[in-house]
């Protein structure tokens, strides 16, 4: 009995041991500077709010951290969809007039792997620009450091929420140099092939309503852009 | 002396313990994947010429999530509050439940389409989490027999290496009342018939 008690405490404390291994993982950097940052393209920022209820719509099975918006909107409860999320916003420019409308859906990935400090989202965005076009987004989002860094302390406190100062780039693919990739549907940016990144800032966020302020930042990348006034 | 050696049994046994724990741990978390998307087995069909046809098909109203237009009258959920303004005066956008030939749920679709004078469009996004997302650019008139033909601009994942076309189709059921025919239910009938990019396609020719 002795040493079935022996072995059984040795088996939590190895799985203790790792545990903190993985969660404190020194190699698990958070990804502050977005690869786009050194490109000699023009750039286009569009920004959004990921607060639920600052959304046109955001739907979920029902059971997430982020509320659904608004009330008597339908959930995916549905097995093959339960890990989904779909959202559709405005998309604002630098001064915070909207200048368009992106619809997102997001899945858990299969490929995450909790050993590599990846919590992977296969994410899509479809944006429509009035007057300028639309395109197609394809990301696998790392969503490791927002769980680590905003939901889990939150988690822990006393108050059930988290405040801060926090800004990440959570696209990490399917491109090599850990960029989205962007095709061009029609208007501008039709035959278009480039990429982007989504970043988040946050400030505040409970555990109850999910996120209180935060935002996010779709970067897309134009090469050939001559004009300035494509950096909006 | 007996304690002793006990005691150093039990720290070894301890000790294998806190191995088994460490990397057998590890291994589970490695190779057993953490998270496992629900699949439903695909109707795929394979067309003469090697293309995979599917048909997917969403029911309404009832899977319609969002109908987001600006001026609606009744919009999809009750309490939306879409934009107005003239920026999206001429665009609708719409979020469905995308259900299999066996009308079981299999993904979510976007259709966004705009009148817009200058760049008028149809899109349609098609996600299916366990296997990727197809983005389909359609023709804005349907054909006679109420086709509206379309192209696959981008997949990802499972159809990221694929390309062909697409058909839409609104099909209404109606019946008869005393004040003539009437909708009384319906439906959009969506064709995907894709193929590899390794195959030679000529989009002037779409795929049976």
């Amino acid at each position: 009995m002795k040493y079935l008690v022996s072995l059984l405490l040795g088996v939590v404390a190895g799985m203790s041991v790792l545990a903190a291994a993985l969660y404190f993982n020194p190699f698990a950097a958070p990804a502050r500077v977005s690869p786009l940052a050194v490109s000699e393209s023009s750039i286009m920022g569009l920004s959004f709010s990921v607060v639920p209820s600052e959304s046109l719509i955001l739907t979920n099975d029902g059971d997430s951290m982020d509320n659904t918006h608004p009330d008597r909107v339908q959930e995916l409860w549905e097995p093959a969809v339960r890990k989904s999320q779909a959202m559709v916003t405005l998309l604002t420019d630098r001064l915070g007039e909207p200048i368009g409308i992106g619809v997102k859906i997001s899945s858990i990935s299969e490929d995450t792997r909790i050993t590599n400090s990846e919590f992977l989202v296969d994410s899509v965005w479809h944006v429509y620009l009035p007057g300028r076009g639309s395109f197609f987004v394809d990301q696998v989002e790392n969503r490791w450091s927002y769980y680590h860094e905003i939901v889990i302390p939150a988690w822990w406190s006393s108050s059930d929420s988290w405040r801060g100062n926090w800004r990440n780039v959570m696209t990490v693919g399917p491109n090599a140099l850990g960029t989205a990739r962007v095709t061009g549907a029609n208007g501008a940016f039709a035959g278009l092939q480039t990429e982007a990144v989504e970043a988040l800032a946050a400030k505040a966020f409970s555990i109850d309503s999910g996120p209180v302020a935060i935002t996010g930042n779709l970067t897309i990348s134009l090469p050939g852009a001559r004009d300035s006034d494509e950096t909006l | 002396m007996q304690g002793k050696k006990q005691g150093a049994s039990l720290f070894k046994t301890f000790n294998f313990g806190f191995f088994l724990g460490l990397v057998g741990t590890a291994i589970l978390l490695w190779y057993v994947p953490v998270v496992d998307q629900h699949r439903e087995g695909s109707l795929i069909s394979v067309q003469p010429n090697g293309g995979n046809a599917e048909v997917f098909r969403i029911n309404l109203p009832r899977d319609r999530i969002l109908g987001g237009a600006a001026g609606a009258t009744d919009p999809v959920p009750a309490g939306l509050e879409w934009p107005a303004g003239p920026l999206f005066a001429n665009s609708q956008t719409e979020l469905f439940k995308l259900r299999d030939r066996r009308e079981t749920v299999v993904g979510v679709a976007s259709r966004v389409a705009s009148t817009d004078a200058d760049e008028p469009f149809i899109q349609w996004m098609l996600h299916l989490p366990a296997r990727g997302t197809m983005f389909l650019d359609m023709t804005l008139e349907p054909s006679a027999d109420g086709y509206r033909d379309g192209r696959f601009l981008a997949g990802t994942r499972e159809f990221a290496e694929l390309t062909g076309n697409a058909e839409e189709r609104f099909v209404g059921l109606r019946e008869e009342g005393d004040e003539g025919e009437f909708d009384v239910d319906a439906y959009i009938e969506l064709k995907t018939a894709l193929v590899s990019l390794a195959v030679d396609y000529d989009p002037a020719e779409p795929l049976e």
